[in-house]
């Protein structure tokens, strides 16, 4: 095990419900831990609703957690507001890649200033020249043309948003970036231009990624190991070919059977039917999967099952992950 | 006879900025009870086909030729009274964004009760289960109870239910299929697409898929079209589409989209951009960008290249 770059302990975000009864909490991340190593690329999966994005906030210190801390390169980040971490030395070292490049950029921003904001900002360079030599080697190191630096976002195609986004991102050599479905956006023959080249932006850089994608073959690409969230919590942590090929989680397993493969058109998989409980107040003594779940067993009513490991690095919240896979009573 | 027949139509739009060639000579048919999938990346023409199916075209758009048949109608030949009638009953169609095609402040069961009013006219004390029973039909939990929600009341995935509901209400005998499962999580997807699948073959509905996902389409149709700036470039069956394309562009195609096998070292991205549908065109649109390219491409009609009979590849030099 690589050591982490990045440690997560116990981190939960809970929103109050308005209008609700009194205390009533939204559990959007309930006690999530996880490590990202230096130089790992880590996935993150799962449905609408199950945490991730709340996730990627709460790594990329948008929000402050409810409980819980992250450390980075063993540094508590979480000892400061999110506010004042805006402006703390540990800001370049966490970026993120937005979803939609379109929406993330500013649009009376040029492509260079774009990308010199961060630079100023996070990195108090003043020097115009030093600015304008960071800003179109970040270019270059993006592929990037040079002349499109005087453009403006709606002048740019798809892809070349997505690489000034990116561009902007790692111009202040971050340690970890967390990249939230960068390529959904994008036609195919994009996203393969894009992933290849956040491929060889690691192997550069030396940096860790956070990938979130509702792609799973996607992430399969990218990525060395992924987390599964269902309804807040993390349900199944493995590396990837493991996660894909012998997933032990019931979830995890639907999951991995909706992906389409036309290699298996006449067989007929199991479907997950209905869609997950209500993230509110959820009861702490019952498995968030149960109700949907193909076993749902009594016990599954009563406890919670824990992350436990059920294989190297592999780890799964089910009481029922050790019984063989397909396993169904 | 096919349920749907397309026959070398040619759409153009008239824009600020020039004329742009949409389609040209764009034909497909889909048999009863067939699931044709319309594969290709944007602005290739996959929607616009669709839109000018159901005579939904914005002004900008006119039909510069072909022939489109329904069942035998000739639906360019139908008013907009007739074609109006048939929309609903004959032809349905899924769009991509259930959000903007659903009415904002109406509750669904009453927006698919409109739909079986006009359409089936079913008496107005049956509407009400009715609507509960299609619903029921896209296995949405508690119908009863989410019938009298309305759209910003449910989430994306059951919101994309719905208009399947109110698309498959009068048990249409065409489907045509946008987009119909963008931005569902995969495991909605596959409900989905379990259930437009079981409709095509218990009810003989015909479906046009239109999807940007080979996997998807790969999985789910019986022969599959490529689009590209406006042409349809290849259509075969399913299985030999994906085994043995043989037009440059679906080769391209296919290795670029992301399979379990995939690496990130080999993974295809195709060179170039979509020709500017407003310029002039050469006879093969993907000439530009095809490595494959010889002068005679730039020449004179582009044939069709009849591969078997059910394999047809619109390129001089297939694979």
């Amino acid at each position: 095990m690589m050591a982490p770059l990045l440690e997560a302990r116990s981190l939960s975000k809970f929103y109050p419900i308005k209008g609700a009864a009194r205390g009533a909490k939204l559990h959007a991340v309930d006690d999530v831990s996880l490590t990202i190593g230096a130089g790992e690329s880590v996935g993150l999966v799962g449905e609408s609703g199950c945490g991730k994005s709340t996730m990627v906030r709460l790594l990329g210190r948008l929000i402050d957690p409810t409980t819980g801390q992250i450390l980075l390169g063993g540094d508590d980040i979480t000892a400061v507001s999110q506010a004042r971490f805006a402006s703390a030395a540990g800001r370049r070292r966490i970026q993120i890649v937005f979803q939609d490049a379109t929406e993330s950029l500013n649009p009376s921003f040029r492509v260079f200033q774009a990308i010199a904001d961060p630079l100023k900002r996070l990195l108090d360079m003043r020097n115009t020249a030093e600015i304008d030599k960071r800003v179109r080697m970040t270019a270059a190191l993006v592929g990037l043309p040079q002349e499109l630096l005087q453009r403006y976002p709606h002048q740019l195609s798809g892809g070349q948003r997505a690489r000034v986004g990116i561009a902007r991102a790692v111009a202040v050599e971050p340690s970890l970036l967390i990249l939230d479905e960068p390529t959904s956006a994008l036609d195919v023959s994009v996203q393969a231009v894009i992933l290849r080249l956040l491929a060889d932006l690691r192997d550069r850089l030396k940096m860790s990624y956070l990938f979130v994608s509702h792609d799973l073959n996607v992430v399969r690409l990218l990525c060395s190991r992924v987390v599964v969230m269902y309804l807040g919590k993390i349900v199944e942590i493995a590396p990837g070919e493991a996660l894909f090929t012998a997933p032990r989680h019931p979830y995890t397993r639907a999951l991995v059977a909706a992906i389409p493969d036309p290699a298996r058109r006449r067989e007929a998989r199991p479907r997950l039917d209905g869609s997950p409980a209500s993230p509110i107040d959820p009861d702490p003594n019952a498995c968030r999967f149960y109700g949907r779940c193909p076993m749902s067993t009594d016990l599954c009513a009563s406890a919670m099952p824990p992350l436990r490991a059920v294989g190297p690095d592999h780890f799964a919240a089910c009481h029922f992950a050790l019984s063989p896979v397909g396993g169904t009573p | 006879m096919a349920q749907l027949e397309i026959d070398n139509l040619s759409v153009e739009f008239r824009t600020r900025h020039g004329v742009v060639r949409a389609l040209e000579g764009v034909s497909l048919s889909v048999a009863r009870g067939e699931i044709l999938g319309v594969v290709g990346e944007s602005g290739s023409g996959k929607s616009v086909t669709a839109y000018t199916v159901m005579a939904l075209n914005d002004e900008a758009a006119e039909i510069k030729s072909g022939r489109i048949t329904m069942g035998g109608i000739d639906l360019r030949a139908a008013s907009p009274e007739a074609m109006r009638e048939l929309r609903g009953r004959e032809v349905a169609m899924i769009f991509q964004s259930p959000r903007t095609a659903l009415h904002p402040i109406r509750k669904v069961g009453k927006q698919i009760e409109d739909v079986l009013r006009e359409h089936a006219g079913l008496p107005s004390r049956d509407l009400k289960q009715a609507a509960i029973a299609a619903l029921a039909r896209v296995r949405i939990p508690d119908p009863e109870r989410r019938a009298e929600a309305f759209p910003f009341e449910l989430s994306g995935g059951m919101c994309q239910r719905v208009m399947i509901a109110m698309a498959l209400a009068c048990s249409p005998s065409v489907l045509i299929a946008d987009e119909p499962t963008t931005g569902l999580d995969v495991t909605t997807q596959a409900v989905i697409m379990d259930l437009i699948r079981d409709m095509s073959r218990s009810a003989r509905m015909s479906t046009l898929l239109i999807t940007h996902d080979l996997g998807l389409a790969g999985e789910y149709c019986d022969r599959i079209a490529v689009m590209h700036a406006g042409h349809v470039v290849e259509i075969a069956e399913t299985e030999t589409l994906l085994d043995r394309p043989a037009h440059p562009y679906t080769r391209q195609l296919l290795a670029a989209t992301p399979v379990p096998e995939s690496r990130i070292e080999t993974l295809n991205s195709i060179p170039g951009q979509l020709p500017d549908l407003r310029s002039a065109l050469p006879p093969c649109r993907f000439s530009g960008r095809c490595d494959r390219r010889q002068t005679i491409c730039d020449e004179g009609e582009l044939p069709w290249t009849e591969l078997s009979p059910t394999h047809l590849v619109r390129c001089r030099f297939p694979l």
